[in-house]
């Protein structure tokens, strides 16, 4: 078996993995495993890399067919106005070019967020403190929200109550951190 | 100069410590990609992008302490030999990318070599905490307050919807991939670990070895990761993990008792017969002292020889690697000279335990 990169020398190492019930197999000789990567870091997102553009590929080939007449306009072509970055190149890369990208590319990315993350697209994880602002607030009014929901169709109206003070009292903080923002 | 420190020893003094479930988890790692909020991601930013993030960690962190970890040495790529490069990545100080990209990238590494922070690595911030044994809840509640400690200095690139932004969309979200470095001879020995991978799959998580020619992976090491770091929480993620990995761990050590019951003789024959490989060949490759090591380390484990400690698998694996091995002769070696050298380090290695 010849290395799938540089077709030149004999394959040597073999990985495979398993991906949502996939198997990848990469083969590929030891130097072409060393420069990669491969042999060092198992961690190396390489083959979900290859997956990605694939996907990407992929995508872009079906809006192709979709529409046979027309190459995308420059109308249509999404860039980035921070960066540059056109979605055709992150579409070909894999790879993000600033912040401001999820912005500009928002509307295309659910899909292939939700590929990548078995079916999410939303962060549920850490809020960083400054960055954050009042999203801490906001998440823990949400909560207060459907406990009292929960609450009232319980009739468990004395614990209501409280968390109806509760949520008060965080309406107040929110409205003096904007005031402050 | 402390990079020497990094550069003479094969294994980081935080490796030495004993860990919970050390008999089968070698290491438990959380990283954290980070990225500032107005900078073009290292992908595509400017040279003078890339070395404003650099002198920004430069002035603000170097010498900086952190908590247990002491000092934080700045390593800069562009001002190492591409052999100290080498042993860094075998170390697991850095990353292989973060080398490809020397001009402009660096590692601010910890005195103990626990925790090391890439610098314009795939991302502009790659924080990365290692603990020996199986404490991931430990590293990941580190990680997270060294994490505090950075925000308080930057502005990261964070959105309500996506959470942290990151250059590839594999990471976006909570920016985490958390790992365990398994040795699973038994399991890998009966077939095993085939088996349970795809069930491993559907909660997200990864498991990853580096197969040589045939079908084990080389040395039994697996990693077993997230693959999601979008939608769940940190603390979810690491708990699936968690979870696994003791289900790992505890079928493990029933395959080790099975295989000794069923076949001890051929078991203790094979481990001794790689010990003696170890202790006399002249030539060895790396293949094969990667085998060679695993059945010894499982013949610790399992009580057939008592005066090798624990960390020789770690040890020689890193230490055998063709960077520590020309580091160690002080020249290029060519790959048949390593093989050379290879098994004479082991021997010399194994002298030195039996004296003790
Ligand atoms: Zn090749
Ligand atoms: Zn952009």
């Amino acid at each position: 078996m010849e290395c799938q990169r540089c077709h030149n020398r004999p394959a040597t190492v073999h990985l495979t993995q398993l991906l949502n019930g996939e198997k990848t197999e990469i083969h590929v000789c030891e130097q072409c495993a060393k420069e990669k990567g491969y042999m060092h870091d198992h961690e190396e997102n390489f083959i979900l890399n290859d997956l990605l553009t694939g996907l990407f590929n992929f995508e872009t080939k079906h809006s192709l067919k979709g529409h046979p007449h027309s190459a995308p306009s420059p109308k249509e072509q999404l860039k980035c106005p921070n960066c540059g970055l056109t979605f055709q190149e992150f579409a070909k890369a894999g790879k993000f070019g600033c912040a401001e990208c999820y912005k500009t590319f928002d509307d295309k990315l659910n899909p292939i967020l939700r590929r990548v993350h078995s079916g999410n697209t939303r962060h549920d994880g850490k809020i960083p403190r400054r960055e954050g602002g009042n999203l801490h607030l906001k998440r823990q009014m949400d909560e207060y929200k459907s406990d009292l929901q929960r609450l009232i169709e319980q009739e468990e109206f004395e614990e209501a109550a409280k968390v109806r003070d509760e949520i008060r009292s965080l309406d107040s903080q929110l409205h003096q951190r904007g005031e402050e923002d | 100069m402390s990079l020497q420190q990094f550069m003479n020893e094969a294994i980081s003094p935080w490796m030495k410590e004993d860990g919970p479930d050390s008999d089968i988890v070698l290491s438990s790692r959380i990283r954290l990609a980070r990225n500032f909020s107005n900078t073009p991601f290292p992908t595509i930013s400017s040279e003078e992008q890339l070395e404003k993030v650099l002198t920004f960690f430069n002035n603000e962190f170097q010498d900086q302490s952190f908590r247990d970890y002491k000092q934080f040495e700045v390593v800069k790529m562009n001002e190492l030999q591409p052999i100290e490069k080498r042993v860094l990545v075998e170390k697991h100080l850095i990353s292989p990318h973060l080398t490809e990209n020397s001009a402009h990238s660096a590692s601010l590494i910890s005195q103990n070599e626990q925790v090391s922070i890439m610098i314009n690595e795939e991302d502009h911030i790659r924080i990365q905490l290692y603990f020996p044994g199986f404490q991931l809840d430990r590293a990941l509640e580190q990680a997270s307050q060294l994490d505090d400690w950075l925000e308080e200095k930057i502005d990261y690139a964070f959105d309500e919807k996506r959470g942290y932004l990151t250059a590839c969309p594999t990471n976006v979200g909570t920016g985490m991939r958390a790992s365990v470095m398994m040795h699973l001879p038994a399991l890998a020995m009966t077939q095993q670990i085939n088996r349970m991978t795809p069930a491993i799959n559907q909660l997200g998580l990864v498991v990853r070895g580096i197969y040589g020619e045939g079908s084990e992976a080389v040395g039994n090491i697996f990693q077993i990761s997230n693959q999601i770091t979008l939608g769940k929480s940190e603390e979810d993620i690491v708990e699936d993990l968690h979870s696994v990995v003791k289900q790992l761990i505890d079928q493990e050590r029933r395959a080790r008792q099975a295989l000794l019951h069923r076949s001890g003789i051929q078991i203790e024959d094979r481990i001794f017969r790689s010990y003696g490989v170890l202790k006399h060949s002249r030539i060895i490759e790396s293949k094969e002292a990667a085998k060679c090591l695993s059945d010894l380390r499982l013949g610790i484990d399992l009580g057939f020889i008592d005066h090798v400690p624990q960390t020789i698998l770690n040890e020689l694996m890193v230490l055998t690697q063709p960077g520590f091995l020309q580091q160690y002769a002080k020249e290029t070696l060519s790959p048949s000279e390593r093989d050379v050298r290879r098994a004479s380090l082991i021997r010399e290695r194994l002298q030195l335990e039996n004296k003790e």
